[in-house]
C-alpha cells in the first residue's frame, strides 16, 4: 500500500511523459488547449534614485481579454521586482521560484541579494528549457552596487539597460522611451515617462489594455503602486439587466430529507 | 523564361526577405448588432480597423447607407467589405437607372445574396448584416454567410464580437429562456433596441480585443435615417 | 462567336455588365489562358519581397500633408541603395510615400505617371486629386491580389482634395484602404503611430510646426528601433497655396539627430 503511493508520486522538477503522445496528437491535428497569454506592455528604466517599473493589467486568451485587472509586476525581493509578459503561469511560476530562491540565498548569505543574482539565475533557468517556458521579463531592483534593469528573453538572453521594454507593446513603448528618456530623471518625470510609455501600449496595441501598474524602488524604500492610473473606465450602461425573480423557468420540485447518521470510532494512533 | 524563378537561383535567395506564402485574406476586426422592429430597425458599428495586434484607425465606419431604407453593415476582410460594397452600389445604380426607381430593402437583400454567392469558390471573407425597412414598412434584417446564405432575423450580431452577442440579443429582444408574463415583458421600442445595441457594445468591447474605439447607431424608419454616436473603450 | 480571327470581339477583356473585374475562373475567352495559369499548382509566382522600402509615415496637418520615408533600399540584410527617394510627387493635388517590394513601386509608379500624363493630355485644368488615385490604387491591388499574384507595395497617399480638404490614406497589398490623420506601414505602424496619437490634440488639427516636428522625432525613433532605417530621410509636403491652387515638394534628404550619449551608461551584465 506504502509502496503503491510512494511510486504514483511525481518527481520533483517538470514532467515530460507525455510529450512523445502529445506531439503524436498534434501531429494528427489535434488542437491543444489555449493558455492565457500576457499580451502585455512592460516596461522598467532607471531614475536618478533607483529604478521604476510599470505593467499593463490585461490578460488575454486569443482575441478574448480572459483578465482585466491582473498583476503583471511580480516581487523578487524586497528590493528587487520583476514585470512578466508571455505565458501567465511561466511568468508567475518563474518568478515565484526565483522569489524563493532568492529568499535562501539571502538567508544563507545574510546579505540582500544583488539584482545580478536574480539575473543570473532567471537566465540560467530559462536557457536550460530552451525557450519552452515562455517568459519574456523586465528585471529591476536596486542594491548597494546601483539601480539595474534587466531585460530577460525566453531563451535566456538578457540585457542590462537604462531603459527596457517587453511583450506585444514592447515597440509603442520603447518609442516614447527613446524619444524621452535621459539619464538622472527626476521621481516624479520617471513615473510620467513610465506611465506615458505603458499608456502608449495600452492604447495602441491590443494585447494590453486596462490599468497600468507602476513600481518605484528606491534605494531604502519600495512602493508598489498597483492601479497607478485607471486608463480605461468601463461605459456606462443604459438599461438594468437584473432578471425578474422567476424568469428561469422551474419545471419540477423536489425535497428530499437527508438521513444523516454519525458513527464515532476511535483509531489508534500510529506510532 | 516564365518558368524561371528564384528557385532556379539559389545563390541569389536572401534570407529573411522570402515571404513564405501569400494569404488573399486578413482579418479587420469589427463587430456588428442589427434589431428590428415594428416599424423601425436599428444597426450599430464599432468603428475600429485593426489587424493583428495593432489599430489601423479608430473611425471607420463599417455602416454603409446604399438606400434611404436600407443600411449594409460589413466586417471581416476589409478589402472584401470595399469591393463587396462599392459593387452593390454600382449594381444598385444601375438598377435605379433601368427601372426608375430604388431597389427595396427585401430586393438589395436578395441581391447581396446572389453577389456573394458569385464568389462561392473565392469567397468575400465577410460577414454582413442588412438592416432596414420592407416594402411593407415593417423593420427588417437579414444576416449572411461568406458565401451568401441569407436569413431573415429579428436580431443579429456579427463580426468578431459576435458570438459574444448573439446569446444576449436573443435574450433581451428575442425574450428566450425568459419565463415573463405578458404584462411583464418589455415592449421593442426605437429606445430600447438603441439602448440594447449600445449597452452590447459595451460590454464588447470590455473582452473583445476587436471591438472598442467608438460605436456608430443608425436608426432607420420610413422617415430618413438617424445617426448617433456613443464612446467605447480606446484600449 | 465573334472571334473567327477577322471580326475582333466587341467587348474584350473588360469588365462583364455590372462587374468590375474578371474574377479567377469567370474571365471571357481572353483572360481564360493566364487564369488557368494562376490556378496552377507549379506555377511560381513573386511570393517574395526582394529590394525592400521600410517604413512611410504620413502625417495630416490643418492645411495639407506631410509624408515622409528613409532613403534607404534594403536587398535582403543589405543595405543596397541607400540614396533613393521613396516619396513621390504625383501632381499638384498629390503625394505618395511608397513601402514594400521597391520593384512593384517602380512600375505602379510608371503606371501612375502614365495615367497623369493622360490626365494632363485633357488640358482641362483639371488635376487628379489623392481619392481617386487611393481608390484607383485599390482596384489595382485588390484585382492582383485576387489572382494571387499581388504586388507587395504598402502605399501612403496624401494631399488636397476636390473641397481644398486635406487628405491621407493607406493602402496596402491586398487593396485594404482606410482614410486618418496619422497613417503609415511597416515598422512605423508600431513605433511612430504611438508618439503621433500621445500628441493628437482633440480638439483641432496638427499644424505644419507640430506636424513637422513630430516626423523629426519618429524618424529618429525609426531609426534607432528599426534595423532596416537608414539616417537619411525625404519629405513630401502638399499643402493649400491658395483657393485655386495647391502645391506638393519633396524635401530633403535630412539628415536624423543622433543622439548617443546614453552609450556610456549600458555595461556590465
Amino acid at each position: 500500500m506504502d509502496l503503491d503511493l510512494a511510486r504514483d508520486m511525481p518527481r520533483a522538477g517538470f514532467n515530460f511523459d507525455n510529450c512523445k503522445r502529445n506531439a503524436t496528437l498534434l501531429s494528427g491535428g489535434f488542437k491543444p488547449p489555449k493558455t492565457t497569454k500576457t499580451g502585455t506592455t512592460i516596461a522598467g528604466i532607471i531614475f536618478k534614485d533607483g529604478v521604476i517599473l510599470g505593467a499593463d493589467t490585461r490578460a488575454t486568451e486569443g482575441p478574448i481579454v480572459s483578465d482585466k485587472n491582473c498583476a503583471k509586476i511580480h516581487y523578487l525581493a524586497s528590493n528587487i521586482y520583476c514585470c512578466g509578459a508571455g505565458t501567465a503561469a511561466d511568468t508567475e511560476m518563474t518568478t515565484d521560484l526565483i522569489s524563493s530562491q532568492l529568499e535562501l540565498h539571502r538567508l544563507n548569505t545574510e546579505r540582500q541579494v544583488p539584482v545580478v543574482c536574480a539575473n543570473v539565475m532567471l537566465k540560467q533557468m530559462l536557457f536550460r528549457y530552451q525557450g519552452h517556458i515562455s517568459a519574456a521579463l523586465v528585471l529591476g531592483g536596486v542594491d548597494k552596487y546601483g539601480s539595474h534593469i534587466y531585460c530577460i528573453h525566453p531563451h535566456g538572453s538578457a540585457d542590462k539597460l537604462p531603459y527596457a521594454t517587453m511583450g506585444s507593446g514592447s515597440l509603442a513603448a520603447m518609442s516614447v522611451f527613446e524619444r524621452r528618456w535621459k539619464p538622472d530623471l527626476s521621481e516624479e518625470e520617471g513615473k510620467l515617462l513610465v506611465r506615458d510609455a505603458i499608456a502608449a501600449g495600452v492604447f495602441n496595441d491590443l494585447g494590453s489594455g486596462s490599468n497600468i501598474d507602476l513600481c518605484v524602488i528606491r534605494k531604502d524604500s519600495t512602493e508598489y503602486l498597483r492601479n497607478y492610473e485607471l486608463a480605461n473606465k468601463k461605459g456606462e450602461r443604459q438599461l438594468n439587466y437584473d432578471f425578474k425573480s422567476g424568469s428561469t423557468v422551474v419545471l419540477n420540485k423536489t425535497i428530499k430529507d437527508l438521513d444523516i447518521t454519525i458513527n464515532i470510532r476511535p483509531v489508534p494512533m500510529e506510532t | 523564361m516564365s518558368f524561371l524563378s528564384i528557385d532556379h537561383f539559389s545563390d541569389y535567395k536572401v534570407h529573411g526577405a522570402q515571404r513564405p506564402d501569400f494569404s488573399p485574406y486578413e482579418s479587420n476586426g469589427g463587430s456588428i448588432v442589427a434589431i428590428a422592429g415594428d416599424d423601425f430597425a436599428v444597426i450599430a458599428a464599432d468603428t475600429r480597423l485593426s489587424s493583428g495586434y495593432s489599430i489601423h484607425s479608430r473611425t471607420q465606419t463599417k455602416l454603409f447607407q446604399l438606400s434611404p431604407l436600407t443600411v449594409l453593415g460589413s466586417t471581416g476582410c476589409w478589402c472584401d467589405t470595399l469591393s463587396l460594397t462599392s459593387l452593390m452600389r454600382v449594381r444598385m445604380q444601375m438598377y435605379e437607372h433601368t427601372h426608375l426607381r430604388t431597389m427595396t430593402t427585401d430586393a438589395v437583400a436578395q441581391m447581396l445574396s446572389i453577389t456573394m454567392y458569385n464568389r462561392r469558390f473565392f469567397p468575400y471573407y465577410v460577414s454582413n448584416i442588412l438592416a432596414g425597412i420592407d416594402k411593407n414598412g415593417k423593420g427588417v434584417v437579414f444576416s449572411y454567410d461568406p458565401i451568401g446564405h441569407c436569413e431573415n432575423a429579428k436580431c443579429r450580431a456579427g463580426g468578431t464580437a459576435g458570438p459574444l452577442l448573439q446569446p444576449v440579443l436573443d435574450n433581451q429582444i428575442q425574450l428566450k429562456n425568459m419565463n415573463l408574463d405578458e404584462k411583464d415583458k418589455p415592449i421593442l421600442t426605437k429606445e430600447r433596441a438603441v439602448s440594447v445595441a449600445s449597452d452590447t457594445f459595451i460590454s464588447a468591447a470590455e473582452r473583445d480585443i476587436y471591438t472598442g474605439d467608438f460605436v456608430e447607431i443608425k436608426i432607420i424608419t420610413k422617415d430618413g435615417i438617424e445617426s448617433m454616436t456613443i464612446n467605447l473603450r480606446k484600449d | 462567336m465573334f472571334n473567327n480571327g477577322i471580326v475582333q470581339p466587341l467587348w474584350y477583356n473588360g469588365p462583364s455588365p455590372g462587374q468590375f473585374y474578371n474574377f479567377p475562373g469567370y474571365a471571357n475567352n481572353g483572360n481564360m489562358k493566364q487564369c488557368h495559369e494562376t490556378n496552377n499548382s507549379d506555377s511560381t509566382r513573386s511570393t517574395a519581397m526582394i529590394t525592400t522600402g521600410s517604413s512611410v509615415l504620413g502625417i495630416k496637418f490643418d492645411q495639407g500633408v506631410l509624408i515622409a520615408a528613409d532613403t534607404l533600399v534594403s536587398y535582403g540584410s543589405l543595405s543596397r541603395f541607400q540614396n533613393i527617394d521613396r516619396i513621390f510627387k504625383i501632381n499638384d493635388n498629390i503625394i505618395m510615400g511608397g513601402g514594400g517590394d521597391f520593384a512593384d513601386i517602380q512600375s505602379i509608379m510608371r503606371s501612375i505617371d502614365q495615367k497623369m500624363i493622360e490626365d494632363q493630355c485633357y488640358a482641362d485644368n483639371i488635376a487628379m486629386r489623392p481619392k481617386a488615385l487611393a481608390t484607383w490604387m485599390t482596384r489595382v491591388l485588390y484585382n492582383r491580389r485576387s489572382r494571387m499574384n499581388p504586388l507587395f507595395i504598402d502605399v501612403v497617399i496624401g494631399g488636397i482634395d476636390e473641397n481644398n480638404e486635406p487628405y491621407l490614406a493607406n493602402v496596402d497589398l491586398r487593396g485594404r484602404a482606410f482614410s486618418d490623420y496619422v497613417v503609415s506601414t511597416g515598422f512605423a505602424r508600431h513605433l511612430a503611430l504611438p508618439l503621433v496619437r500621445e500628441k493628437k490634440p482633440a480638439d483641432r488639427d496638427f499644424t505644419l510646426e507640430e506636424a513637422s516636428e513630430l516626423i523629426r522625432q519618429c524618424m529618429e525613433v525609426l531609426y534607432y528601433r528599426d534595423t532596416k532605417n537608414s539616417s537619411q530621410y525625404t519629405v513630401g509636403v502638399c499643402k493649400v497655396k491658395d483657393s485655386t491652387s495647391n502645391q506638393c515638394d519633396v524635401e530633403g534628404p535630412f539628415q536624423v539627430d543622433e543622439k548617443w550619449s546614453f552609450a556610456k551608461m549600458v555595461k556590465g551584465y
